[in-house]
């Protein structure tokens, strides 16, 4: 029994071998499956990552309703929203073709993506699906401070946080104007009674 | 060498009148340093060739950036590591430990002193060759422990240990593999062994007969665990060992290291093609020596060159055996199967005592038979995989 397990050993030994190196060869004559990234690549490797691919956020401003509710998402606080009042408006949410009431806008919306992780919380949070995120992933700097990505620019949300006053007056006025026209409409049901025929 | 040297003095009037011994003096150091050349030439372009084959067989690319296609890739890792401080550490045993290296880079570069590379070109023709370059490689064992032991570090220490242990078991079945190969030739000397042979495959001592076959193998292995190769590089074993005996080196010493390493490969594949494959014999004899010459060279250089694309493949092939195992294959099993194929041979030279022809042309069958399952195996793996192939060794 010994002496089989002796002899069996080396058969193993030499097909294995044999075979191992058979498969090694093989792939000698292989493409290589690496992605000589940055500089020897035939397309972007942008373009060759998966469409569900969670690269660095991107905010479109105009969709955002400044509802805050991805900056309650984050894990990590790395999204810093002010939000200012707005005209209202209505906007469309492309991939569902929802209308939805815009009332805010954000006035600073500041995404910290050195400390982003990428876990795709916020994008799951947004309703309108504003914040997204992109396959990007380059962007390496040299100063911290460039890796805070400000969706705003700062004259834009002066502008914005200044109009705001004038805003609230407007919707007020307007609110007041349409508790003004409900009540008289009202009251003009009240005077005119329905005819009693 | 000498004898060039002497028709060197006989010719010229100049040389007749200094010394002979500062002839031949100045003459060797030339001769080393011309084999120092091609030695660590290469010992680096084979660091950068071993990195590229490497690379293919793991689906990478493997070094391709510095020069052509990567091609200075070894030099640029020579300079760096040369530049760098050379530490020694505060505990160590400073002189054994900057020894240490040169003991190993001697062991190996010595036995290229009976290396032959045609007929004609080789250093010295000893009539003691193989006891020789035996001697002069487990001459490295003494480094690697000096060095294990001197870096004062359990990690070197244990590489150093593992190291002796292996090189001095394997040296039993590496000679008794070589014996074989000693009788039928009837000489120690590498040319001797050499011109024992022919140029066509059944004349080599390879396929002389099934036991020299058998021995092809054991000496093949017992060289891979001499020269720290994988499967059998434990010493350094990266997983267990950090580095094993040249942990605490860097700079131009651990440099040296390496370099004896990648320079074995040239070491070990020249013993196989003397020993086994018939050396430089070539079919063509013309009447210009220096195209013999070259010719021989060529067919030298390729066959060796064929040992040491096997030993790479080998080493990015197998996972590196235990130590225990180590020990197994070396006791268990390539020293009692040395001793039978010496029997063996004994005996078929005792029964045909001018070799058997029908027998050489067989096993020469053999190995094309072998080679033929190889390939239909590698194109089967092909078929597998549904892959593009992509022959061009330069992507
Ligand atoms: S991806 Fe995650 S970590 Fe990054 S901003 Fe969104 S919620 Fe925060
Ligand atoms: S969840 Fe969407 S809509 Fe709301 S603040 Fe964030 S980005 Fe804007």
């Amino acid at each position: 029994m010994a002496l089989n397990h002796y002899f069996n050993n080396i058969v193993t030994a030499t097909t294995s071998i044999f075979e191992g190196m058979s498969i090694t060869f093989s792939h000698l004559l292989r493409k290589p499956v690496t992605i000589q990234y940055p500089d020897r690549v035939e397309k972007p490797v942008q373009e060759m990552l998966p469409a569900r691919y969670r690269g660095i956020l991107d905010l479109d401003i105009n969709l955002c309703t400044a509802c805050t509710a991805c900056q309650r998402a984050c894990p990590i606080d790395c999204i810093h929203i002010d939000e200012v009042k707005v005209d209202k408006t209505y906007i469309i949410v492309p991939e569902t073709g929802r209308k939805v009431a815009k009332i805010k806008s954000p006035a600073v919306f500041n995404i910290n993506i050195a400390k982003c992780m990428y876990c795709g919380l916020c994008t799951e949070a947004c309703s309108t699906s504003a914040i997204k995120h992109t396959p990007k992933f380059e962007m390496s700097t040299d100063n911290l401070n460039n890796l805070i990505l400000r969706f705003v620019p700062p004259e834009e949300s002066e502008r914005l946080k200044a109009e705001e006053p004038e805003v609230i007056k407007r919707a007020e006025e307007r609110k007041a104007a349409e508790a003004a026209a409900r009540a008289a409409a009202k009251a003009a049901e009240k005077k005119s009674p329905p005819d009693p025929e | 060498m000498y004898e060039f040297l002497s028709s060197l003095i006989q010719r010229h009037e100049l040389l007749k009148s200094l010394p002979d011994e500062w002839v031949y003096l100045v003459g060797m150091l030339i001769f080393a340093g011309i084999v120092l050349t091609f030695a660590s030439l290469f010992a680096g372009i084979t660091s950068y060739v071993e990195r590229r084959i490497a690379g293919r067989m793991m689906s990478r690319i493997g070094p391709n950036r510095v020069g052509p296609h990567g091609f200075l890739q070894w030099l640029a890792d020579g300079i760096k590591t040369f530049q760098k401080e050379d530490i020694i550490p505060a505990q160590a045993d400073r002189a054994l430990f900057r020894f240490a290296p040169y003991i190993v880079f001697a062991g190996f570069f010595a036995s290229f002193v009976v290396l032959p590379f045609s007929s004609a070109l080789i250093i010295s023709d000893l009539n003691v060759g193989l006891i020789y370059i035996f001697a002069v490689t487990s001459f490295v064992v003494v480094g690697i422990l000096m060095a294990g032991w001197a870096s004062n570090n359990k990690w070197s220490l244990f590489g150093g240990m593992r190291s002796a242990a292996q090189i001095v078991s394997y040296e039993i079945p590496e000679g008794l593999a070589a014996l074989p190969i000693i009788f039928l030739a009837g000489t120690l000397s590498t040319q001797g062994i050499i011109q024992a042979q022919g140029w066509a495959p059944w004349d080599w001592f390879i396929f002389h007969n099934p036991f020299t076959f058998i021995a092809f193998f054991i000496f093949y292995i017992t060289l891979l665990a001499e020269g720290n190769r994988a499967p059998f590089d434990i010493p350094e074993a990266e997983s267990e060992l950090v580095s094993g005996y040249n942990t605490e080196y860097s700079g131009m010493r651990f440099l040296l290291f390496f370099f004896a390493e990648w320079g074995n490969l040239w070491v070990m594949g020249a013993i196989m093609t003397i020993m086994f494959l018939g050396g430089w014999q070539s079919p063509f004899h013309f009447d210009n020596a220096l195209l013999t010459h070259l010719i021989e060279l060529l067919i030298f250089t390729a066959k060796t060159s064929v040992i040491i694309f096997i030993t790479i493949q080998l080493r990015w092939t197998l996972p590196r055996v235990r130590v225990d195992q180590l020990m197994n294959v070396c006791w268990k099993y390539l020293v009692p199967f040395s001793f039978v194929n010496l029997f063996g041979v004994a005996i078929w030279m005792l029964v045909f005592p001018n070799g058997f022809a029908p027998m050489s042309y067989l096993m020469t069958l053999l190995g094309v038979l072998i080679l033929g399952i190889f390939i239909r195996r590698v194109i089967y793996n092909l078929k597998q995989a549904h892959v593009e192939i992509h022959v061009n060794p330069l992507i």
